[in-house]
This record gives C-alpha cells, sequence and structure tokens, in this order.
C-alpha cells in the first residue's frame, strides 16, 4: 500500500506546474556555478561564498519547501486528501510514504545539483563537494521534515517556513547571535566544518555549533517534526478557507 | 372537467375541437399573464424589477478596489486569514519603531537606516507581504469561475485589472508608508533638523510608492498564471528571492572580471536594486548595501525607464490575460 501512496504523490508533486521550478531552479544554480568558475578560475573559497550564500542560504530551503508542502500542502488545500485518508491505511503510513518521496525528490532537486554546482565553481580534489553533499543532506532531511510537518498544521506553510529559513536564520542571525544556534543551516554546515578540518576556517566554512550538538539536534528536529505531523494528519480537521 | 386547471396542451387541443368561446375562458382561468417582456428582457418570470438608481461602471471599479484593499488586511474575512498579512505587518513596523526607542533611550544622533534603504533592508519581508496578498486579490476569482459575474455588471475587463492592481499597490505602499513615517518620528523625537529630515521622508514615500506599483504588477501577473492555492504565493516568493540572489552573484562575477559599468546596471533586474538606483540619482542619497549605480542622467534615464516599463509590461500581461477569462 505504501507503494501506491508513493506512486501516486510522485505524479502530484511531478504532473503538475511546479514540477517547472523543480528544474528550472537547480539548471539556474548550475549557470551561477559556471558563471563564478569563469570570474574566479576555480577558487574554493568563491565556491564557498556561492554555496554558502546562495545554495545553502536560499535555494535549499526553498526547494525544500517547494517539495514540502507539493507533496502534502496542495492536497490538504484542495480538499482531496479526504479520498487518501478515507482508505484503510494507517496515517503514519500516508505520512512516511509522502515523506520518503519528498526527502528523494530533494536529494534528486536540491542536493545533486548543490554538489554538482560546487564542483563546477572549483574544489580542491573533492573535499568541498562531499562536505557540502552531506551539508546539504542534513540539511534537507531536516528542512523537508520541518516543512511537511508544518504544511499539516497550517496553511500559511510558505510564508511561516520562509519566515523562519531566512529571516531567522539569516536576518536576526546577523543581529543576535544566539539566535545562530537555534539554526537547521548552521547545525547542518558544523558537518561540513568538521570534515574540512583545517581547511574550514581559511575558506570560510565556520559554524556556531558543535558537531555531536548539532547531529544531536538534526535528529531531534526531523524526529519531533515528523511525530508532530502524524498526530496532526490523526486528527486533521478539514475545513476550507480562502 | 372544467375543475381541472387547464394545461397548454389541452387548452390548445380543446381551442381546436370547439369553436373560440370555449378557449377564452380557458385561458383566463390560469394565473395572470406577466407584463410584456421589454426588450432588454431574456426571460421575466415576474419578480419586481429594481427602479432604484444605479451607480454604474466607476461604482462598480470603486467597490472592487475597496473589497481588495479590505482583504488585503484581513479585514471582512474570517481571523485566520487575518493572523498572516499583520505579523508581517509587525515585523515590517519592528525596525522603525526599535530605532525610535533607541533613540529615547541613548540620544543618537543618527538614524540607524536612512529612509530610502529602508525597502532594501526589509527585502524578505516586503516580498513575503505582496506574494501573500496577491494570490487573494485574483487568484481566487480565477480558480472558483466568478468572473463571469464580475463581467456581466457595467464594468470591463481592463476595469477589474486595474481595480485589483491599484487594491494590491495602495495597500503596499500604505504599509510601507506608515514604516517610513514611524521613521520620520523616530528622528524628530531625537531633535534632528527638520527640514532635512522631511525631504527625506518625502524622498522614502516616492521611492515606496514606485516600489509599490513595481512589485504589485510582477506579483499579479504570477498570481494570475497560477490558480491552485498555495501554488501563487511559492511561485512569487521564489521569483522575487532567486531573482535577487542571483542578481547578487552577477554583481559579484562583473566587479572581480573587469566591468564595473555592467556590474552598475545589473541591479535593475531586481525590483528593489531597480527602485534603489531610481532613488540614489534621483534624490541624491546613499545607496543601500553600498551598491555602485550608472551615473549621471543616463542612469537615471535608463532605471527609470525601466521602471515604467516594467510596470506597463504587467499592466499589459494581465490586461491580456483577463481577454480570454471566462469560466472554470
Amino acid at each position: 500500500m505504501i507503494f501506491v501512496v508513493m506512486h501516486l504523490t510522485v505524479r502530484g508533486l511531478l504532473g503538475r506546474r511546479r514540477a517547472v521550478l523543480f528544474v528550472l531552479l537547480p539548471l539556474l544554480l548550475l549557470l551561477m556555478a559556471g558563471l563564478v568558475r569563469w570570474a574566479s578560475g576555480g577558487d574554493p573559497q568563491s565556491t564557498v561564498k556561492l554555496t554558502n550564500e546562495f545554495s545553502v542560504g536560499t535555494l535549499l530551503p526553498l526547494m525544500c519547501l517547494l517539495i514540502g508542502t507539493g507533496v502534502i500542502g496542495t492536497e490538504i488545500d484542495d480538499g482531496s486528501i479526504v479520498y487518501l485518508l478515507a482508505k484503510p491505511v494507517p496515517r503514519r503510513t500516508i505520512l512516511w510514504s509522502k515523506l520518503i518521496v519528498a526527502w528523494g525528490a530533494t536529494l534528486v532537486f536540491a542536493v545533486l545539483p548543490i554538489i554538482a554546482a560546487v564542483e563546477i565553481a572549483g574544489d580542491e580534489g573533492t573535499r568541498l563537494g562531499w562536505a557540502y553533499g552531506v551539508t546539504a543532506t542534513l540539511a534537507a532531511l531536516a528542512y523537508t521534515a520541518v516543512f511537511v510537518a508544518l504544511s499539516v498544521v497550517t496553511r500559511n506553510v510558505v510564508i511561516i517556513g520562509l519566515l523562519y529559513a531566512l529571516l531567522w536564520e539569516t536576518v536576526l542571525g546577523g543581529y543576535v547571535p544566539g539566535v545562530r544556534n537555534v539554526s537547521i543551516r548552521q547545525w547542518a554546515l558544523a558537518a561540513a566544518e568538521n570534515m574540512l578540518g583545517d581547511r574550514a576556517p581559511v575558506w570560510g566554512v565556520t559554524s556556531d555549533v558543535s558537531l555531536t550538538a548539532a547531529l544531536v539536534l538534526l535528529a531531534a528536529t526531523t524526529i519531533g517534526a515528523i511525530v508532530l505531523a502524524v498526530r496532526r494528519l490523526q486528527t486533521l480537521p478539514l475545513t476550507t478557507r480562502d | 372537467m372544467s375543475s381541472v386547471e387547464p394545461v397548454p396542451g389541452t387548452a390548445a387541443s380543446a381551442a381546436s375541437a370547439a369553436p373560440a368561446a370555449s378557449a377564452v375562458p380557458a385561458a383566463s382561468a390560469g394565473p395572470a399573464q406577466p407584463a410584456a417582456p421589454t426588450g432588454d428582457v431574456i426571460h421575466d418570470i415576474g419578480f419586481r424589477h429594481y427602479d432604484g438608481q444605479r451607480f454604474g461602471r466607476g461604482w462598480v471599479v470603486r467597490s472592487l478596489l475597496v473589497e481588495t484593499v479590505r482583504g488585503v488586511f484581513g479585514l471582512g474575512r474570517p481571523a485566520k486569514s487575518k493572523v498572516m498579512p499583520w505579523v508581517l505587518i509587525a515585523i515590517l513596523l519592528i525596525p522603525p519603531l526599535v530605532i525610535a526607542v533607541v533613540i529615547l533611550l541613548t540620544g543618537g544622533n543618527e538614524l540607524g537606516i536612512s529612509y530610502t534603504q529602508y525597502p532594501g533592508s526589509m527585502e524578505l519581508v516586503i516580498s513575503l507581504f505582496v506574494a501573500g496578498a496577491a494570490p487573494y486579490c485574483v487568484s481566487r476569482d480565477l480558480r472558483h469561475g466568478v468572473m463571469p459575474l464580475y463581467l456581466s455588471r457595467p464594468m470591463r475587463r481592463s476595469d477589474y485589472v486595474l481595480a485589483k492592481f491599484g487594491g494590491l499597490a495602495i495597500s503596499m505602499f500604505a504599509v510601507l508608508a506608515l514604516a517610513e513615517t514611524l521613521l520620520l518620528v523616530g528622528a524628530l523625537l531625537m531633535k534632528l533638523p527638520v527640514g532635512a529630515q522631511l525631504v527625506g521622508w518625502a524622498g522614502g514615500i516616492l521611492t515606496v510608492a514606485i516600489l509599490a506599483l513595481i512589485l504589485s504588477g510582477i506579483a499579479l501577473v504570477i498570481a494570475a498564471f497560477t490558480l491552485r492555492r498555495g501554488v501563487g504565493v511559492a511561485a512569487i516568493i521564489t521569483g522575487l528571492l532567486v531573482v535577487s540572489g542571483v542578481v547578487q552573484i552577477l554583481i559579484a562575477i562583473a566587479k572581480d572580471k573587469g566591468y564595473p559599468t555592467v556590474a552598475s546596471y545589473l541591479p535593475a533586474l531586481n525590483p528593489y536594486g531597480l527602485v534603489d538606483g531610481i532613488a540614489v540619482r534621483l534624490l541624491g542619497v546613499e545607496p543601500s548595501n553600498s551598491t555602485a549605480y550608472p551615473a549621471g542622467p543616463l542612469g537615471l534615464l535608463v532605471f527609470g525607464s525601466l521602471a515604467v516599463a516594467t510596470v506597463g509590461a504587467c499592466l499589459a500581461i494581465l490586461i491580456r490575460r483577463y481577454q480570454k477569462v471566462g469560466g472554470v
């Protein structure tokens, strides 16, 4: 049954016009990476700047948001989730199958393009590629779980999700240092900092959180989001609002 | 036989069988015939007519405009719809308030942020506000197929577009102008020279007016093509954010490769950079994020004409879009 739900979710996710964005945004990132390489001649520092600010800072949360809302938010919005919930399938299974599809989609449309962009823009061997690959994967897992949970909880998921991912993590983090400790992006960056070792401070890949704390917090956030999403899906109020 | 209500068929058959005298009473026994239909009525079922004054096209447009402005702020909508706009407005008003309070407590002698730099620094929140408002304005009418009902009134298709565009632009301008005014209040509280501050404030008001027009146009175009709920918000915010990020990277690349002229024209691709460039060249204020803009009247001409062209193109696309709009 889980495969049927997953199949339906994939069709709902990729069969719509928003799928155009899933292709356009990674292509745009690769184009930017090519331009950065042309400008910097493969300097890892420019790669880090592009990846930190654009790929991981803006594009990854955006893609996770688009995909996370795409797998379940649109169905709740137009009310067609009723037909799925009415089937004798545990809500747990429904949520897991949607989440697995979302994770797969973010891996293909966000994480892989980010690694490719790092390699195109200039890398030292494959060190940066591996480090950012792990960071992007961790961040994608947590962001997607949080955004799927948010789409079950609220209709304003796009605005709330972006307020968190961009305003909280980027803007507020710049003024209030403590805010940066409560940020999926910083937790995920801790992995890259650790993997790069002594080169991390040189290239400017720094995180404010230690690796152990970061991994624990990432796991706690992801699991917490999934538990919340399952519980809310079990008692989903089906109302329409415009 | 005579007690039975005559139906048209039997009346006709009776009329054909019997002389005309028996057919006439049968017809008069039925319900009173409605008044003879006039030329502009398709099917008159006898209801009382409206004889009052009709306000006409201008009033329809005005009502639509007022409804749009109210709806953007969640007035006349359920409580859940009021949360998001007001949270965003609160976030937009926090920086001016904080600046004013800090000034009151510490007695500083300059604003932390200039009037024209304010929109650029709140770029994300302003984008979120317009992304949340634009689909409310146009997507629902298209999605639920009520456009024919609007168009059956004495209102043209372009009137609908202009009313929605005007409503959204006015709402955005009101929010941003309020923030600018709070900045002015802060400046006056710390007893900065009133004349200079008023001039700066007027420049800020002009800036946010242009910004409101450009952003409303772009957001409405995207919203008019994305009918599904939630998709419009995501599409608008994705577009604005990605354009802003890409333009920043392109500027850095152009500077690296030694094309400062290209780098100075590139901000025009981002609505916020475009408006900031106009403000810098027109009012002679400091740019936000220390962006370099093309020098002299040529820069102003290019940026200004681009702004006019953007708004014009958005309106043209919208009017064209609504030429074909009908039922679902």
